[in-house]
């Protein structure tokens, strides 16, 4: 049993808990023991790097030394963080300046950060490390003619890591595989890279309405039955101002917007509490009939 | 001789600082502009920004919404042919238009982003309905009643967080990122 430091996020505390309950449950079902990082703080979004990338990048620093401590991977269910991170983690283990300067200050909380830790997103070590044939041996009630639409959005893939080429970043396959696995069938639409908006939503309402509209029109012109996201800041933009696209837009959309995770639960056999559903907004009708099998 | 950098210089520096390319190998072939799924509700397209940055015209540059109509999602750093990163430009703009105190008037990003980092200064973690004074006000009372739904919504799904979490540690925390920077005048 292969065992991962798991850096929640704050996201997945309240607004995202059901990504959180049916990660550790698919993680247990999968033999991957999800560690959870002792103390971990914020990652720091991308607010923080609008005052200070030292500062975002010591935020980082903390949870991969406490991760480090543990002689752990780090692993994080949210793009967001995953994405922060991973590259501070590469800035700390290829500036030697950068290194010090912010282990003087982990210090103050009896850390230090020597750089052994990897840096992964949940996607990966499932669909990677558990690989696929084993989750096809645990799927127990294949999600037969589902279509799932994949929503990479961003920092699941971009920016763009050393080694990937622009081609194979600009068409990745492996949420849409996984989705195959599951039984289900992935519904290939345009918009599955484009953004969804991220803290525009706060900041820039109208501009993060019109990303999410187009999101849901792609969708919807495929006939999803639910769109499978790997972010909660991507799904709580899809689901929770879904209303408000429809209010400024004059639109009808009803599109259920799921984590990845409740999908292979549900194709896992567990029961849709124990796979995190129940506090949507837009209730997942089809999602729910295929996983009773009808 | 001393020489006071120009403003296109410091953004340069900016960049450089952080291993980027500096803008000035912009060929102003707007592939960043087509690539940018936000660039419509902006004051000027990426290319014109980095046209005006270029040509040092600083109150144009910091007086536009571009740069905080920048969602992050990389698609402009992706297909750049010149392999400049334009969404750090972006994020060096927003540093420098916030240590200067200068933004277009009405925007909403840089009281977000202050009262975003002020509260993970103060916890180690972040809690939405914090940020909401930022911009709950935005669309009016109709939008403030909006926002309330939808916050009752979620409430009532158990998705909305009544008090702030915090990190256990949160003195040494503190106290950790003082030794980063000061941190007078943030929080």
């Amino acid at each position: 049993m292969k065992t991962y430091a798991y850096y929640p996020g704050c996201s997945l505390e309240t607004m995202a808990a059901s990504y959180h309950l049916s990660a550790v449950e698919v993680a247990a079902k999968l033999g991957v023991e999800l560690e959870e990082v002792e103390d971990w703080n914020c990652c720091g979004a991308t607010p923080y790097s609008h005052i200070d990338e030292i500062l975002a990048d010591a935020l980082c620093a903390r949870n991969l030394a406490i991760a480090e401590k543990g002689d752990l991977d780090l692993v994080a269910p949210c793009s967001g963080c995953y994405k922060n991170m991973y590259y501070a983690n590469q800035r700390l283990t290829t500036d030697p300046d950068l290194a010090e300067h912010i282990n003087f200050a982990l210090e103050e909380d009896d850390l230090h950060y020597g750089g052994s830790v990897e840096v992964f997103h949940l996607m990966q070590i499932f669909a990677d490390h558990v690989g696929l044939d084993s989750i096809r041996e645990q799927v127990s009630r294949p999600l037969t003619n589902l279509r799932v639409a994949p929503y990479y959005g961003c920092h699941l893939i971009r920016p763009r890591k050393e080694g990937v080429s622009v081609e194979e970043a600009g068409n990745p396959r492996f949420f849409e595989d996984l989705i195959t696995a599951l039984g289900a069938t992935p519904a290939e639409y345009t918009a599955r890279l484009r953004c969804c908006g991220g803290s525009l939503i706060a900041t820039s309402r109208r501009a993060a309405l019109s990303m999410l509209r187009d999101l849901l029109q792609s969708a919807v012109n495929v006939e999803a039955d639910v769109i499978a996201t790997a972010c909660p800041l991507c799904q709580i933009n899809l689901e929770c101002y879904q209303g408000d696209v429809n209010r400024e837009y004059g639109t009808e959309f009803s599109v259920p917007i799921l984590y990845f995770t409740q999908i292979m639960g549900l194709a896992m056999g567990m029961r849709p509490k124990e796979a995190g559903l129940g506090r949507e907004l837009v209730r997942p009708t089809a999602v729910l009939a295929c996983a009773r099998g009808q | 001789m001393f020489r006071k950098p120009s403003f296109s210089e410091e953004i340069t520096n900016l960049m450089y600082s952080r291993d980027q390319r500096p803008l000035h190998c912009c060929i102003q072939c707007a592939t960043c502009s087509s690539a940018c799924p936000a660039v419509e509700f902006m004051d000027h397209t990426p290319r014109e920004l980095f046209g005006l940055i270029n040509a040092g015209l600083k109150d144009e540059v910091l007086s536009s919404n571009t740069f905080w109509t920048c969602a992050s999602c990389y698609a402009c750093s992706e297909h750049c042919p010149k392999d400049i990163n334009p969404t750090r430009i972006m994020y060096v703009l927003k540093r420098y238009s916030i240590w200067k105190g200068r933004s277009k008037a009405g925007l909403i990003g840089p009281d977000f982003s202050r009262r975003f980092v002020q509260t993970i200064l103060k916890t180690g973690k972040s809690y939405e309905p914090g940020y909401a004074p930022a911009f709950i006000l935005e669309g009016g009372f109709q939008g403030l009643l909006r926002e309330v739904a939808t916050g009752m919504k979620l409430l009532r799904k158990g998705r909305l967080p009544l008090i702030p979490a915090k990190v256990r540690r949160v003195d040494k925390f503190r106290k950790m990122l003082n030794r980063v920077m000061p941190l007078e005048g943030i929080a």
